[in-house]
């Protein structure tokens, strides 16, 4: 079997469009994607598997700004819709109808704030998207890299809880040839990883325990291989959470898109 | 007859004092900003159906649940033997539904069924509470009043079932000896095994028992109603209506602020709005119960203190001083005495304390909104919501934000990211990007 490495250009949206061309899809990258070294790893992954699979799709590059999912739930009302009109602005300029992305907290500003401010767009998380082409046929994913080894998956909230998928990420997981274990806190009732509502960008209040290290020991109890994830946040954190257990050498944190970007050896 | 002017007397001093009651708090409500919620009657009617009727959140602990659910659904059957004492009280009769014939000692022994399943459940509700000390009926906001109001409620409905049977079991001596006006009627299954302690008794001193525990069930049901406004109990009543307003989009998604939504309009546009008349009391999110809206003035008034919302918070879990109930509380607490102070000096009168007052920064700020605390919350109360409309103050009215926070919203504004990054350097993850292809 001979390997041929394809060099990967991303299609920037002023660039496509300039030519003419209106892509099915935007990516939206999100600013963890784009500036998180571990998260751009995800963006990396993800990309490769749209590339693969010749989606029709491109970004915003330069032009993307933060969605305003912190700066409104930390009480920045102002900056929120700042942001939300400049990005509406952006996108309705290139006549963006469907956005994916990997980041819960961008999917549920975009489905559920955006339109307040005329932006209406079928927005797509990763999960699901990967989730409807497995189920379609499209993608096959075959390979022995997880057969021994046990995943638990970790709900991001803003996919959970506040918009109610717990199923997609899941049926793409049990797409994957392994073993699969809840946490005992899960869907519903999952716990969060402690980044959401801007706390990621600041000091906990005192208390007696970080919220990671307790969800954390939800994973390790477990004795999953894999924490596998679908979050920029929750990456960070539970990533954290291992180092502080001195566990990143046996455990691996992974977003979903990578544990199929190192199946199908993308 | 006496006996039935006294009746009547009590009852219509009884319900006036509730209403008169019911009325503050529905006054207190209605200081709030007003919103509108009259979309979706259909879908919100089936919520009140599953959610408060069905108690299908509650459910989510499933021992607490079902106890609640024997509680509730027994609290509710052995009310309708009210319909009897209420005829009988005004009537001056006796068990004047016993017409019924055989149909009447069923009706009854179910009751007291019911009644059993109501002390059954008060009983264990407070061994949990007092005995057992689960976590959530101990939190720090759980100071004595809280404490206690629970505990005088579970004992309440204690006293009130066993009336019932002892009352019945009273009743069933005398109709088997004959006495007076206790026309056999039947049995009635579950008192009759108190016969064996009352048996020994004189048919007069069996009377005295049976007219005492009539009475006590009877004004004991005056004073609980008249109790429950003054209690975290009252969630019996607005739970209901609470979740008929329940917030129908996914919970992801925060309230809008308009007024902003103009305000950054004209400032894209460069156009300047037109003057709003109405807009001299505007303020960005709350610093005070009439900032907030009805529903979440509301929402206080539901809050029954459970403590699920507590017991599922990440904040609260890892030793924080966030505490979902205890921000309900706390508005609550705020609203009353807004409403004291109305009743007091008068409907403009201001005094110097704020919600600000009972809730402190550090608290709000704990919160990642998660949301967990509004998926446990059994009667639809949003946290969250509060807690945001208390933020949106701090940062927007008083430019109070955490440090750290500053920090990101000019990264935010200068660079759109929370991070220190050009936004140049936005397409860096794209370099040196390879497929491999087979």
């Amino acid at each position: 079997m001979s390997e041929n490495k394809r060099k990967i250009e991303v299609s920037v949206m002023a660039d496509v469009f300039a030519r003419g061309e209106k892509p099915e899809y935007l990516l939206w990258v999100g600013s963890a994607g784009a500036f998180d070294d571990r998260y751009k790893k995800v963006t990396r992954a993800f990309v490769k598997i749209l590339t693969h699979l010749d989606i029709n799709f491109a970004v915003l590059g330069v032009e993307e700004t933060s969605s305003g999912d912190i700066a409104r739930r930390t009480g920045n009302e102002m900056l929120f819709q700042m942001q939300a009109m400049m990005n509406i602005e952006t996108m309705n300029s290139y006549e963006v109808k469907k956005i994916i992305t990997c980041d819960p907290h961008a999917f549920n500003t975009f489905k559920n704030e955006y339109p307040d401010y005329d932006g209406k767009y079928e927005v797509i998380h990763h999960t699901q998207f990967l989730q409807k082409l497995i189920a379609e046929g499209k993608l096959k994913i075959e390979g022995d890299l997880f057969k021994d080894k046990t995943l638990t998956y970790h709900d991001p909230c803003y996919l959970g809880r506040a918009n109610g998928e717990y199923n997609a990420p899941r049926e793409v997981l049990d797409a994957i040839p392994s073993r699969k274990i809840e946490m005992k806190r899960n869907k519903s009732n999952a716990l969060c990883c402690g980044a959401g509502g801007g706390q990621m960008f600041k000091e906990a209040e005192k208390g007696n325990k970080e919220v990671f290290i307790e969800r954390i020991e939800d994973a390790l109890e477990t004795g999953a291989n894999i924490v596998v994830t679908a979050c920029p946040y929750c990456m960070v954190m539970m990533t954290d959470g291992l180092k502080y257990k001195n566990k990143e050498e046996e455990i691996k944190n992974y977003d979903i898109a990578e544990l199929i970007e190192k199946i199908l050896e993308l | 007859m006496i006996n039935s002017i006294l009746f009547i007397l009590l009852w219509a001093g009884a319900i006036a004092f509730f209403v008169w009651n019911v009325k503050k708090i529905s006054r207190n409500i209605k200081l709030g900003k007003d919103i509108d919620i009259k979309d979706n009657k259909k879908k919100r009617w089936g919520l009140v159906l599953k959610v408060a009727i069905g108690q299908s959140k509650m459910l989510g602990l499933p021992v607490s649940g079902i106890l609640h659910i024997f509680v509730y659904a027994g609290f509710i059957l052995v009310n309708i033997e009210m319909l009897e004492v209420m005829v009988d009280g005004i009537a001056g009769t006796h068990r004047a539904l016993s017409f019924f014939g055989f149909l009447y000692p069923i009706a009854i022994s179910s009751f007291e069924f019911f009644a059993l399943l109501v002390i059954i459940g008060c009983l264990v509700f407070l061994i949990r509470r007092n005995v057992l000390r689960l976590d959530r009926f101990w939190n720090p906001e759980m100071k004595w009043w809280p404490r206690l109001d629970a505990n005088i409620i579970l004992i309440a409905e204690i006293v009130l079932m066993t009336s019932i049977f002892f009352m019945n079991a009273s009743d069933m001596i005398l109709q088997s000896r004959g006495f007076g006006h206790y026309e056999e009627v039947g049995m009635f299954f579950l008192s009759s095994f108190f016969i064996p302690i009352l048996k020994d008794f004189s048919s007069e001193t069996l009377v005295l028992i049976e007219r005492t525990c009539w009475w006590l069930h009877i004004v004991g049901i005056m004073v609980f109603l008249n109790y429950i406004p003054y209690s975290k109990h009252f969630h019996v009543f607005l739970s209901f209506i609470n979740v008929y307003y329940s917030k129908l989009e996914p919970v992801g998604k925060i309230t809008n602020m308009p007024s902003i939504t103009k305000e950054v309009r004209s400032m894209l546009t460069g156009e300047v709005p037109p003057m709003d008349e109405n807009a001299t009391e505007i303020s960005f999110g709350a610093q005070d119960v009439k900032q907030l809206t009805w529903k979440h003035l509301m929402d206080s008034y539901t809050c029954t203190e459970c403590g699920r919302c507590t017991r599922v918070c990440p904040a609260n879990i890892t030793g924080k001083k966030l505490s979902p109930r205890k921000i309900m509380m706390d508005i609550r607490d705020r609203l009353e005495h807004t409403g004291k102070n109305l009743d007091k000096h008068g409907i403009d009168f201001k005094d110097d304390k704020t919600l600000f007052d009972y809730i402190s920064a550090e608290e709000l700020w704990a919160c990642t909104t998660c949301n967990a605390c509004t998926e446990a919350c059994p009667v639809n109360i949003d946290q969250v919501s509060s807690i945001l409309e208390l933020r949106r103050f701090i940062v927007m009215e008083k430019a109070a934000a955490p440090g750290e926070l500053n920090a990101i919203f000019s990264n935010i504004e200068n660079n759109g990211a929370p991070w220190q990054f050009a936004q140049d350097d936005r397409m860096l993850w794209a370099e040196e990007l390879y497929l491999n292809e087979k």
